[in-house]
């Protein structure tokens, strides 16, 4: 992506913008050079000391990108993304092998302090050292991805005593190669995509999560990604199998400094139910969107998919989308097991140049199968926002039912919405019911609430987080309340 | 003058569909503290206008005059401002906020104004405990605090959703605009009880009727007629059944005589 120059007039002005995840952490660097080809990939993986059957998984995934172009379906523009002036490796400077909080660099920890991310265990279990004001947290598991690699794991050691897998992908890779070589690739093929073939190419980390029979997983497990190094993708991958009986939520939280030029990050979710099983996936996406004339900000290309794969299986996709300048992002879920069940909750908020084009697919194939969708498209400032969502039932799915509803919220008169469903059914037994609706921000509603007393941002705030609740009460609890604020944040000044 | 509430001159005006409407043309009306006043007044007189335009609603346009509330020029206020200072206005038809919890919605507004009163914020329970005695006391169903904001209530329950938020907002200056239409009576009592119960030295009310129901409830100190955007005729409480005796006629006969 080409470099804007930045004056020291642009640098201030973006301090003062409401994105409060901006800061850049100076920590040492070890980069790989610019531009993608075999000899990236052989370096990447000689770095992450990977075996040779993942260095030709990945060979054939740039291969077959090689023949592949981006899609251009989506309702969104974007000048020429240059393949070959992006960095594809960067990790903070130590020495590999296991890592416990007391190895990690004092600079890391404190820039996912600033973030709000507590990686102190000690402190999250006797609820202590917490800053004022903040009430102590139910313990959640976290794995901190900062730039190309997971730089800490909490609470793996309770986790393993449950039996329950969860550490940074390459470490994975080294530790638990049978399972991942299954799984790896099994949702999502190498070549499924332009943005997936490339990520299957060059991914540097990720979480790995691996919950056995039976097993419901203790505490909520959670990845927070941060992009901090300039020029450089971001290619996480994560991979959650859950096996028969078994359950997990897990999280998922994203920032990055605001700069003024783009940044490509294209991740791959990969997700496997088995019976009985249960995934709950959140997200809360707050890459930097760029500033308020659309300069800068993450390009959020991202495949998620996942297979309920067992009888009765059930993965549940809940999302809250209020960062990156683009957002290409459709979770899904292919139903193949009997009476296997797919939701996807999602809220997508745009504001000033922003542009999302994000919905689901959800692929019944087995009988009885069903599939839910709530999205709720919120538009302010220039931005434009799309629901784009499949419903597939196929010929052998008979029982299958759909619900979808997909509601547009409009503020201010520069912005678009947009609903592209498509239903594909094969299948005279199924039931496939969508909704749909547009709406704005009255003036009569926010008159109410000022003349209670309210500003007219916490009106909209207000009006907003009511619009989402649907939604919102799908995520677990402290997520919930972060993703309040956030849409409230997203949507400052686009009023008035 | 009373120091408190005084209106003079007041004009305003609205943009409807591309054509000027003036509606108010020159409201004089002085309320002293403590009392409750009510204006009557033939359909499409203003007097709705007049609530909204002391409110703050922005697609009125005030063209002449003044209004001076407890020392402070009412109309260079936001209307959160004059929610802050005291303002209180129940409206003819509440609106309704989709997904919004009532008791969220109640706690949000009056930690908001107690925040700019420089009062201490009320904690959840604090606030719940209060809501809800507030709730009984105007014989509202205890789920009314956990639905949303007017969404799906009665006509009856809206308006005594309103006398809630009145009531734990504590305003020193309340406008009831017609309050009382499409409430039976029981609920009429029961929302004029609601009222009279924060009368006090320190409140005033202005109360917009068609009624002289509402006003055997709630008696008021001084009744005005209103009518084409200005006062036309003012009395005590007696006026009312005159008005519902004889209706307008006379008032506004005697103004284009005037």
């Amino acid at each position: 992506m080409p470099a804007v120059t930045e004056t020291r007039e642009a640098v201030e002005k973006l301090g003062q913008s409401s994105y409060k995840w901006g800061f850049e952490t100076d920590i040492d660097m070890d980069v790989a050079p610019k531009g993608l080809n075999e000899d990236t990939i052989r370096l990447i993986s000689a770095r992450k000391e990977e075996p040779e059957w993942l260095l030709e998984w990945r060979l054939a995934a740039y291969r077959s990108w090689l023949t592949m172009k981006e899609p251009t379906w989506a309702k969104v523009s974007h000048p020429p993304i240059d393949y070959q002036d992006l960095h594809y490796y960067a990790a903070p400077k130590k020495k590999p092998g296991p890592k416990s909080l007391e190895e990690v660099d004092p600079e890391l920890l404190r820039t996912y302090e600033k973030l709000g991310i507590p990686l102190h265990e000690q402190a999250m279990l006797a609820g202590v050292e917490l800053p004022e004001g903040e009430t102590a947290r139910p313990p959640i598991a976290i794995d901190a991805v900062f730039d190309s690699v997971s730089v800490v794991t909490t609470f793996r050691k309770t986790l393993e005593e449950a039996g329950v897998i969860f550490c940074p992908i390459s470490e994975a890779v080294r530790d638990y190669p049978d399972l991942v070589r299954q799984y790896l690739g099994s949702v999502v093929p190498v070549g499924d995509n332009f943005y997936a073939a490339l990520n299957s190419a060059v991914f540097t980390d990720g979480s790995f999560v691996f919950v056995p029979k039976g097993v419901r997983c203790p505490m909520e497990l959670s990845t927070y990604f941060r992009i901090n190094a300039k020029n450089t993708g971001q290619f996480e991958r994560t991979l959650i199998v859950v096996e028969d009986g078994a359950s997990v939520s897990y999280l998922e939280g994203c920032t990055a400094p605001m700069r003024d030029e783009n940044q490509l990050h294209a991740a791959v979710v990969e997700l496997v139910a088995m019976e009985d099983a249960s995934i709950k996936y959140s997200t809360v996406q707050n890459w930097y969107p760029g500033d308020e004339n659309g300069r800068g900000g993450i390009y959020n290309f991202v495949t998620k998919r996942g297979a309920c794969r067992g009888a009765r299986s059930k993965i549940s996709w809940t999302q809250v989308e209020t960062g990156s300048a683009i957002t290409w992002k459709y979770p899904s879920c292919i139903l193949q097991g009997e009476g296997s069940v797919g939701e996807f909750y999602s809220v997508a908020v745009t504001n000033n140049h922003q542009q999302a084009d994000t919905g689901t697919k959800m692929i019944h194939i087995g009988r009885n199968t069903r599939s839910t969708i709530i999205a709720k498209t919120i538009s302010a400032g220039h931005s434009d926002s799309t629901y784009r969502g499949l419903v597939r039932v196929q010929p052998k799915a008979s029982g299958a039912r759909n619900f979808t509803q997909c509601d547009s919220l409009l503020i201010g008169d520069q912005c678009g919405a947009h609903t592209v469903p498509y239903i594909e059914n094969r299948n005279m037994g199924a039931r496939i019911e969508h909704e749909a609706t547009t709406s704005k921000i009255s003036e009569d509603q926010l008159f109410y609430c000022r003349q209670r007393g309210l500003s007219e941002e916490d009106a909209v705030g207000l009006i907003v987080n009511g619009f989402c609740r649907d939604v919102l009460k799908e995520l677990p609890m402290e997520f919930a309340v972060e993703a309040q604020k956030l849409l409230q944040i997203s949507l400052e000044g686009s009023v008035g | 003058m009373t120091q408190f509430l005084d209106i003079s001159g007041l004009c305003a005006r609205i943009d409807a569909d591309g054509q000027e409407k003036e509606i108010l043309k020159g409201v004089d009306l002085s309320i002293p503290p403590g009392e409750v006043h009510a204006i009557m007044g033939p359909n499409g007189s203003g007097k709705s206008t007049l609530s909204y335009v002391l409110a703050g609603r922005e697609d009125y346009e005030v063209t002449a005059g003044s209004v001076t509330f407890q020392g402070q020029d009412l109309l260079g206020m936001e209307p959160e401002e004059r929610a802050a200072a005291g303002l209180f206005l129940a409206f003819q038809s509440p609106i309704e906020l989709p997904g919004v919890n009532n008791a969220n919605f109640l706690r949000t507004a009056v930690n908001a104004v107690r925040r700019a009163r420089g009062q201490d914020e009320l904690d959840a329970v604090a606030f719940l405990k209060t809501a809800r005695a507030a709730a009984k006391d105007l014989s509202m169903a205890p789920d009314m605090l956990k639905r949303n904001v007017n969404v799906g209530f009665s006509g009856g329950e809206k308006k005594r959703n309103e006398v809630l938020q009145m009531t734990l907002l504590e305003p020193s200056f309340a406008i009831l605009d017609e309050t009382d239409s499409g409430l039976d009576v029981d609920a009429l009592r029961i929302v004029a009880e609601g009222v009279n119960r924060l009368r006090s030295p320190s409140f005033s009310a202005l109360v917009i009727t068609h009624h002289q129901r509402l006003l055997d409830y709630l008696v008021p100190d001084r009744i005005h007629v209103m009518a084409q955007g200005r006062i036309i005729h003012s009395g005590g409480p007696e006026l009312a059944q005159q008005i519902d005796r004889e209706g307008y006629t006379r008032f506004l006969a005697e103004a284009a005589a005037a």
